[in-house]
């Protein structure tokens, strides 16, 4: 084998994958069903997101790949050479350059435009699977708007906790309709999801696609007298100070000393390239 | 000091180098040939070609090399390598009542025409270390041998068949089954995309299932009918010709169970059966496979659902395939510090509170 079909899919598979896209797009929150090939790369690690992402992307693009916001974790680096390779498209650490974003676990901090798109990558697609485990019944439950297990296992948290006890796969109703799982990322991302970018999500091993056109109502399940609370640790980023950023704990001694900084690596870097510091980036320098 | 995540690259770059020499071991060590997998862990190729749904002796051999003997891994590795194949089409069914057997055997009856076989089973073996194979260089006992049987091998369940006393397997004409590698599964799968999963479905899982049956999960008393092995020709039409062409052997292992059947409703007592069907000489998963089979039909016959995990389509199905398990279950690896991090904020956030709501109990206690 020398050569590769470009972005590794056969042109087949890519129609299929796409008709798939577009009836999510047409749908918004609904999960189309379609017939996920074994890729190079294992189920679970990325197969839905890599699948979405061939059939999406265009010799002209520019790729960039995040795994919990970050460019540089290893399965962000193991996809971005899939396709470095496969594809020949430019890659790119910003986000402001990416036409194609291929994620993990975390929206980029700074807003997409119009004209990019957003790929995440999706283990469950389903909301309701750690309620009901019978895909025939989920699916009939989307099929009937029947939401009522979700709402009496949000208020069953309230009632026992004071809080809703899901801190990430935060779910959202779309639309008014279709109760969408936001794939893992933090709920503090939830907000995020009304932009101007296209979200595609593909779940490989469920065999799953689902999509959110721009602009698209996505609401956080809540109730009046507990709405929803986007929360994140109450620091600035120790590298770059900014106050409006999910961040990542270090622990950075072996007393237990912390430091916090921020999840996205772009965002970040970009800040202190523009000369903002935090706490520790003095320190950090030398 | 923040370097947890940086060097990425490297690290993958100089993992897999380290890793191709672990599996090449020591270098003072004669290195394995293709042909030498091929020959000699025939049963390992078999396995990896029934579930990687492929059958190359030589490819699954490769990929066991690659995979340092690792069987899901070289599961993986075909299936990977299946996928970017072109698909020219469907050979017609294999016809296994025109199988050259190596082994046929049948529990029922104690003979039948075509004789019972035992080929090359491992069965009345003890097993008990054989040290002399340690030694390298010996030379096999060879085997006797026969005339090969010239006509074909009728099926053992035919004979009951023609009783009526087992129920008939109807071919549903013109209804081409679904493919399960290029269709999303949806349920109801109906029976011949069971029997698609199953055949490529783990051998292990398909085992347990298996055997939770015949510990009571679902029970419905099998009898092995018949399991043969053997070489089928493969024929496939070619629409430039009009008719089928023979384009290969397979060896396959087909196992046909015989299960009591009280009757239901709709059917009058009769045996009934499963079916197994996998490439290459397995017969253990070729058992299991029937015996799964036969549970998830419980609807079909109108037996009782008794709630048995062999007996739950969506259950067996969605947990068979140790390719999309394995995947699902080792990505725990990967980092999920974004998500934990959300859990440790919730954590602390409800410790606070429940701590604060604790304190004038304490206060109220130490008065």
């Amino acid at each position: 084998m020398s050569d590769y079909n470009f972005a590794y899919l056969d042109e087949q598979t890519k129609r299929m994958i796409r008709r798939a896209i577009l009836k999510g797009l047409a749908v918004p929150g609904y999960q189309v069903p379609f017939a996920s090939r074994e890729m190079p790369m294992p189920y679970g690690w990325g197969t839905g997101g890599v699948q979405v992402s061939a059939a999406t992307l265009t010799p002209e693009d520019t790729f960039k790949v995040i795994d919990q916001g970050a460019d540089d974790t290893t399965n962000a680096v193991s996809i971005r050479k899939f396709f470095e390779k496969t594809a020949q498209v430019a890659v790119t650490e910003k986000t402001s350059e990416a036409t194609v974003i291929q994620t993990r676990h975390r929206i980029p901090e700074e807003p997409l435009r119009e004209g990019q798109i957003l790929v995440y990558q999706v283990p469950i697609p389903e909301p309701l699977r750690f309620l009901e485990p019978s895909e025939v019944e989920t699916r009939k439950m989307h099929a009937l708007e029947e939401y009522g297990l979700m709402h009496v296992k949000l208020y069953e948290d309230i009632s026992r906790h004071g809080h809703i006890a899901t801190a990430y796969a935060y779910p959202v109703k779309v639309e008014a309709r279709y109760v969408m799982d936001p794939s893992p990322i933090p709920k503090f991302d939830n907000p995020k999801m009304e932009m101007a970018g296209i979200q595609l999500f593909g779940a490989g091993r469920e065999q799953r696609i689902y999509a959110l056109p721009p602009y698209t109502q996505v609401v956080s399940l809540d109730f009046e007298d507990h709405p929803f609370d986007p929360s994140k640790a109450e620091h600035p980023c120790d590298m770059c100070g900014a106050e409006d950023s999910y961040l990542d704990e270090v622990i950075i001694d072996d007393a237990g000393g912390r430091m916090f900084v921020c999840s996205d690596t772009d965002y970040c870097a970009t800040r202190q390239a523009a000369g903002h510091r935090g706490r520790l980036s003095a320190e950090a320098a030398e | 000091m923040y370097v947890a995540v940086k060097g990425g690259e490297r690290a993958i770059d100089n993992a897999h180098d380290w890793l191709a020499e672990e599996r090449r071991g020591d270098v003072s060590v004669a290195e394995l040939s293709i042909p030498q997998i091929r020959e000699q862990l025939a049963l390992a190729v078999n396995r990896v070609m029934a579930e990687g749904s492929l059958y190359d002796p030589d490819l699954a051999a490769l990929a066991i090399k690659q995979a340092r003997g690792d069987l899901i891994e070289a599961i993986f590795l075909i299936r990977a390598y299946r996928t970017t194949l072109p698909r020219f089409g469907y050979s017609e069914p294999v016809d296994t009542g025109a199988m050259a057997c190596d082994r046929r055997i049948s529990a029922t009856f104690k003979d039948a025409p075509g004789g019972q076989v035992l080929g090359p089973t491992f069965d009345y073996t003890h097993r008990l270390l054989d040290f002399a194979l340690a030694a390298e260089g010996l030379e096999p006992p060879e085997a006797a041998t026969a005339e090969a049987r010239q006509e074909p091998t009728p099926h053992v369940t035919e004979f009951l068949d023609r009783e009526g006393l087992i129920q008939g397997e109807h071919r549903p004409e013109a209804d081409t089954p679904r493919d399960l590698t290029r269709e999303p599964l949806e349920l109801p799968a109906g029976r011949p995309l069971r029997l698609q999963a199953l055949t490529r479905g783990d051998e292990g899982f398909v085992l347990g299932m298996a055997y939770s049956t015949q510990r009571g999960y679902g029970r419905n008393h099998p009898f092995v009918g018949e399991l043969r092995i053997g070489t089928v020709p493969v024929e496939m039409e070619v629409p430039e010709l009009g008719f089928a062409i023979e384009i290969g052997e397979i060896v396959v292992t087909e196992c046909e169970t015989v299960n009591q059947f009280t009757g239901s409703k709709t059917e009058p007592p009769q045996f009934t059966r499963g079916y197994g069907l996998v490439f290459g000489q397995t017969e253990r998963k070729a058992i299991s496979m029937a015996l799964v089979d036969r549970a998830l039909r419980w609807e079909e016959l109108g037996e009782d659902n008794v709630g048995a995990p062999a007996q739950d389509e969506e259950f067996v199905l969605y947990h068979s395939d140790n390719i999309q398990a394995t995947g699902f279950l080792e990505h725990i690896k990967l980092p999920h510090y974004v998500d934990f991090q959300s859990e440790l904020e919730l954590i602390r956030k409800l410790r606070r509170e429940a701590e604060e709501r604790q304190r004038p109990v304490q206060q109220e206690a130490a008065e």
